[in-house]
This record gives C-alpha cells, structure tokens and sequence, in this order.
C-alpha cells in the first residue's frame, strides 16, 4: 500500500477506499494470527492441526464466492441492458482472484490432510469438487488470454463463465453420489466441534479472506480499467494513422499531428468500448 | 426507391484496428460501382460490412433497408458476398455444394441446375470433390450460388481474378443481368480496364475511408488514385460533409 | 430451426461419409486407446472387466475431442464459417445440427468401442436397457457441450490446444455419471443407475438449452 500512496492516484490503481480495505484486511489477518495461534486452544484429537480451520473454510469459500461473481458479472454483461465493460472487468478480475483462493483452498485443504489421512490427496466430494472448478477456472483465464479483439474476447468469456457455473451444480451431485457411495463426507468428519473463541476466530478469518479479496478486487478492476483506457486512447491514435494513409505523400501528417477532434474520437473509441466519458476525458486531455 | 448501400461515417474494426475508418459510400439499386484503392485500402472490409460480417462501431450503415448497427444478420440472405475465400467444402462435390448454399440460403433448389450449366459446371465437374477445383473453378462454383441464389446485392471481392478470358467474359454477363434484373453490384477490383467498363461509378478508397469522388465517365481509362484539386467541391450531394475536418485537410494539401 | 438443423446435419454426415476421416482415423484411434490402456493396466482379465466401464467412458470422451474438433475443422478451412454465418441459417439450427451429427458419429463410435471391451476386457453385456439409456443421455449431453465449446474457440489460433482444457474439465460429470451407471448395468455395483440417468439427462437438456441460445451470439465472434 505505500506504493499506491506514492504514486499518483490518477494512473496508480489505489484510493482512499483501497487503503482503508487494505488498513482492515490488515488488521483481521493480524487478529486472524494472534487468535489463531496464541489464545485458541488446540484440538484434543487433532493437537495444533485444527488451527487450519482459521484459514481453510475462509479460503475456500472465497473461492466460491468469487468465482460466483464471475458467473454473476457474465451475466450481467450478456444481458443487453445491463451490458457494460464494467461487468467483464469484474468477471475477469474475480476469475483470476477466485483462482487464486481455489489454489490455496487445495493447497491447505492437503496440508491438511497429510497428517491427518497420512496421504497428500483423497478424493473427497468437496476437494474434488473444488479441483474440478479450479479446472474449469484456470480453463476460463486461458479463453481471456487468447487475444482478438475485445469484445470478442469479452463475449466469449461472458458465455463461458455463465456455462461454468451451469455446471457447478451437476458436478457438485456428481462428486456428491460418487463419494457418498464409497465412504462419508470425510472431510466433515474431520471438522472438530468447536465452539467460544474458535468460533469467534473462524469468523474473524472470514472477514479477513473477505477483506484480502475486496482488496484485490479492487485493484485488479482498476488495473483492467486502465488497461482499456490506453487501448481507447491507442484507438483514437490509430484510426487518426488509418486516415493518413490515405495521404502517403504528406509526410508531417503522422498519427501524432493528425488533428482528431476530441468529442470525435471519443465517440468512436467510446462505442467501441462502451466508456465515452473515460475516453471522453483522455480524448480531450490529448488534443 | 431506397439506396442499395449508405455508409455515414462508418468505423469498423478488425481486431482493435480501424479497417474502416469512417467511410462513406451510397449505391443506388441497378447500379454497378467499382472500388478501387491501394492493398490494406480497405475495400474488402468494406465489402464484409455491407455484408453484415463485419460490425459497425460507429457512423451509421444501411443496406437493403436493414440498419446494420442494430441487426447484422437480417441482411445476410439478400446479399452474395464473393472474398478472396469461396466458403466452399473440400470435402462436397460442386454440385453437393451449391445445393447446400443454395438451400441454405432458402433459394429454391430447382434454381440449381441451370446455374450449374451456366458456369459450365454441368458436365464431368459437377461430381469433383471441391477440393481437386483449380482456383477458377473454385471462384465458378462459388458464382453459380450467386446465380441460383439471385441476391438484390452482389459484393464482388476482385472477381476476375483467376478467371480465364472465356469465363470473364460469362461473369460481366452475369454482373449485367443482375443489374438489369434490378440489383446492385459493389466490386472491389485491380482490373481497372474490364471493371471501369462495366462499372457506372467509380469510387476510391485509401485509408479506410471512401474517397470523395466524381462521377466516373464510361471510359476504359483508370481513374487516378489522387484525386485532382477541388474534389471536395464535387461531392455528390447524398454523402455527408467530411466529419472532422480531416479529409478537407488532406485535399487541401494535395491541392 | 429443425429444416436447418436437419441441413447441417444432413451436410457434416456427408462430408463425414465423404472424407472418411471418422472411419479411417478417429475408429482406429479409439480401439488402439482402449489396447493401450489394457498395456498401461494389468492383463489380468479380471482387472480389466472391472475398469472396463471406466476405460470405455474416457475413450469415449477422447473421440468426443475429436469429432468436435474435426466438425469445426471443416467450417474454418476455405472461410467456410462465412458461408455459414451469410446463409442466413438459424444459429440454433445450425447448433442443433452440428450437434445431431457430432452425436450420430459418437454413437456409431460408441458401438464400436463397445464390441473392443467385449473383445480386449471380456466385459458380459448385461442391463441393456440402462446400458443404452446411459449411452444415449451421455452422448446428447457429450455433443450438446462439445458443440458449443466447439464454436466458442474457433476462430482462434490457439483452439486446437484450448478445446481440451475448456471441454474436459466440464464433462467430468458425464464421465463419473456414464462409468457409474454402467458400472451398475454390468453388475458391478449396487448403486441405484438411473439416479445417474437422470443426471446426464439434466446435463444433456441444459447444454441443449444453452447451445440453443448462446450458439448465434458465439458464432458471431468465430
């Protein structure tokens, strides 16, 4: 956070409700720490194994919610009303957030595990089910990076994040009636009973992990917004060289001193990325 | 009667690139206008917007009466679109192809036939998998489903090319029939001597923009690519003025 | 729709009949997937005849891949996509089409594979209702998803090696469904099979549904 205080707020991605996200996120991770490590007390069976239930249940359920926030976001952006740029950046920063958190869930979820089932992996319904979204996720970001144009690419990943939380439920059964089938839930076997200050810890993990992820959130978004401006004010640049090359012989008549007027540019860059009044602001800023 | 074309000011990317960067352009119905310009003029995006395949970002675009900014494909079945690629099936024969373009595109079937033997594709060629056609061949297979299928505007991406003198010759008579059967032909072409001779108009592009243009005589002389002076002064009165000042300028500076 | 479906259809099984390719490469491919996994596992008869349901699912799903990719191969070559999108055809025709024939193929593929694990694993055909049942829920619900899939990376360069990341992760129901149910039909296991019926029945009507009304938008942008 000291380096968004040190840039500049106009080009850096941080504000005032950035720091004050990143000031809580902060502080509960402290309070996360102190409560998870020194004043709870361990587990009878499990000793200090159980202290990961301050970090496993938040993450995972992060990974979920953020992942039903891309589908939420997908949809938003394919329904013709409500279609805005704003809903891909949010698609797209949560998918890449969520996969985050999903990586973490696995990770903790078979640190987890080791000691306790003495192996890294078991196929439980939840952790397999949480492989499978990770899969579909990582998927997701793959189709992102492809290139093309933008709101081709914007299109395509709206389809494919709506169709992936269409499939959550069907792979939520799936794993359900296939493991339930062998053996119980073990990972809810494995949940202690807890109660008093772990329970107030556990909570506190999830307002944590829900401040961690309000906090990326906002950056990545605010990333991505900066990311298209430069592509809009690159397009106002580009069309101003597309025209002159119907001139070829006028040699100063560049992209550079190519006088586009700013309200024109901005229209065009504008309905080409669904932002006038940002590209509105930088168009009129260039010329 | 309603202009076949009317681009105002019509800004259409490729890929984040302006292939077209504010063109303006009206064909009337029953009329054969020639593009011309440079490689990477835009001429062939041009042709793909007015087919609907391409999306218009900005300005307006009307064809056949459909407003492409609103819907792309209500157009697509009344216009023949012929690229540089022939949207053919390696795997079909001719005539297995053309049926299925043909009823594809809700024409009937009985269209077919005649069109087959038009092109000359009547005999031997009819049962050769597409994908042992030399490029001429491939372009008259591609031309009988515009024949069979009868568009009210035919978009013609360098026609000619790969055609031998016999089968061009066939292809301005079949331009001169879809003309007199009342549609109209938009044809980018480098062939400026056969295309001129057919073309009522010609119209020049350079940077994706549609040049403003005289009225092109029916002459076989090719139209310079710069335009003279005072060109600006003999826009045709349906197009708009130049939208930002821009082209004035650069006919400023020619001048 | 259904007058264009049944074009498409009638058109991709031509040029299906036509190049051979299925016949003559995607067949061949599935029985030698199936003897690799029998080189891969133990020989034991027993081993295999237990697996077998499993091993059919996933050859199963490996053609899947592959037809899928060969039925937008064939749209991509010579701007055929073009031709597609200015025919003016019902996107959701075009869809259902595409996907009725990328279904018929994995049928006739299923069969053949079905004959390999009778002869190579020594499976007893038995439950032959909730065999086909299974089959023909999974292979709609197969085609439907590989479908839309299909034409949501083509048109990029990298589609070949997008296609499986983005297509197996989201059959990895159909396959835990399809192997269970068969598992169940062969006498294998206990389970209740058509509980896992109706799940590939639901996701076979959802990507139907979904092809249906995402197929125009995606087949815009390929």
């Amino acid at each position: 956070m000291t380096r968004t205080e040190r840039s500049p707020a106009k080009t850096g991605t941080g504000n005032r409700t950035t720091r004050l996200l990143g000031a809580g996120a902060l502080v509960a991770s402290a309070g996360v720490l102190y409560f998870g490590l020194v004043t709870t007390p361990a587990d009878e069976v499990q000793g200090d194994l159980v202290r990961l239930i301050y970090i496993h249940p938040a993450v995972s359920t992060m990974a979920f919610v953020a992942f039903g926030v891309t589908a939420l976001a997908s949809l938003l952006y394919l329904y013709p009303r409500t279609r805005s740029w704003r809903w891909d950046r949010l698609a797209g920063a949560s998918g890449e957030v969520g996969v985050v958190f999903c990586a973490l869930s696995l990770a903790t979820g078979s640190i987890w595990g080791r000691p306790a089932w003495g192996v890294w992996w078991t196929w439980d319904a939840r952790l397999t089910l949480t492989a499978l979204l990770c899969a579909l996720f990582v998927g997701y970001l793959a189709l992102r990076r492809t290139g093309g144009g933008a709101e081709s690419r914007a299109i395509r990943s709206a389809v494919a994040g709506v169709l992936f939380a269409v499939v959550v439920p069907i792979d939520h059964f799936a794993t359900e009636w296939w493991r339930t089938l062998h053996q119980g839930d073990t990972l809810a076997t494995l949940h202690p009973k807890i109660h008093g200050s772990q329970l107030w810890t556990m909570l506190l993990s999830f307002i944590a992990f829900g401040l961690i992820y309000a906090w990326l959130m906002f950056h990545r978004t605010r990333l991505e917004q900066l990311e298209s401006r430069l592509e809009n004010e690159g397009l106002a640049y580009a069309l101003a060289a597309r025209r002159a090359e119907g001139a070829p012989s006028e040699p100063e008549s560049g992209p550079e001193t190519a006088p586009v007027s700013g309200p024109e540019a901005a229209a065009v860059s504008g309905s080409a990325s669904g932002e006038s009044t940002e590209a509105a602001a930088s168009a009129g800023l260039q010329s | 009667m309603a202009p076949a074309v009317r681009l105002r000011s019509a800004v259409a990317l490729l890929g984040g690139f302006p292939v077209l960067a504010g063109a303006d352009l009206e064909v009337q119905m029953g009329e054969v206008v020639l593009l011309q310009g440079a490689n990477g003029a835009g001429k062939t995006s041009l042709l793909r917007t007015c087919a609907g395949l391409l999306a218009v970002v900005s300005g307006s675009a009307v064809v056949l009466g459909c407003d492409l900014t609103l819907d792309r494909r209500a157009v697509r079945r009344r216009v023949g679109l012929l690229g540089h690629a022939t949207a053919l099936y390696d795997d079909l024969t001719v005539e297995d192809n053309v049926r299925f373009a043909v009823r594809a595109a809700g024409a009937p079937s009985a269209a077919v036939e005649p069109a087959l033997i038009r092109l000359g594709l009547g005999g031997r060629l009819r049962s050769v998998g597409a994908s042992r056609l030399s490029a001429g061949q491939r372009r008259r297979t591609a031309l009988a489903v515009l024949v069979a299928r009868q568009p009210e505007l035919w978009l013609l991406d360098e026609p000619h090319a790969g055609l031998d003198a016999e089968h061009r010759d066939l292809l301005d008579d079949l331009i001169r029939d879809a003309v007199a059967g009342g549609a109209a032909v938009l044809m980018a072409s480098h062939e400026l001597d056969r295309a001129s001779a057919l073309a009522h108009r010609t119209v020049t592009m350079a940077g994706g923009q549609v040049l403003p243009a005289r009225p092109a005589p029916r002459s076989g002389l090719p139209t310079p690519a710069t335009d003279p002076p005072g060109a600006a002064a003999h826009q045709p009165a349906g197009i708009s003025p130049p939208h930002d000042g821009f082209e004035v300028l650069e006919v400023a500076h020619v001048a | 729709m259904w007058r264009d479906a049944a074009l498409i259809a009638g058109k991709d099984l031509r040029i299906e009949a036509r190049s051979r390719v299925a016949t003559n490469q995607v067949a061949p491919f599935a029985i030698i997937v199936l003897v690799l996994f029998g080189f891969a596992l133990e020989p034991d008869r027993s081993f295999l005849q237990t697996a077998a349901p499993g091993l059919f699912w996933v050859a199963v799903l490996f053609c899947s891949l592959l037809a899928v990719q060969r039925s937008f191969a064939v749209e991509a070559a010579d701007a055929a996509g073009d031709g597609l999108r200015m025919s003016g055809l019902d996107p959701a025709g075009i869809f259902l089409g595409k996907a009725a024939a990328v279904a018929l193929e994995l049928a006739a593929l299923e069969a053949l594979l079905t004959i390999g694990i009778v002869v190579f694993y020594s499976t007893a055909l038995t439950g032959a209702a909730l065999l086909l049942a299974t089959a023909a829920v999974a292979t709609i619900g197969l085609a439907a998803c590989g479908t839309l899939y299909g034409v949501l990376a083509a048109g990029l360069r990298v589609r070949e090696t997008l296609l499986p990341l983005l297509i197996l992760p989201v059959v990895a129901p159909v396959l835990i469904g399809a192997t269970r149910a068969w598992e169940v039909a062969l006498g294998q296991s206990l389970d209740d099979g058509w509980k896992w019926v109706t799940l590939l029945a639901v996701f076979a009507v959802v990507y139907v549904t979904l092809g249906v009304l995402a197929f125009g938008t995606l087949l815009e942008e390929a």
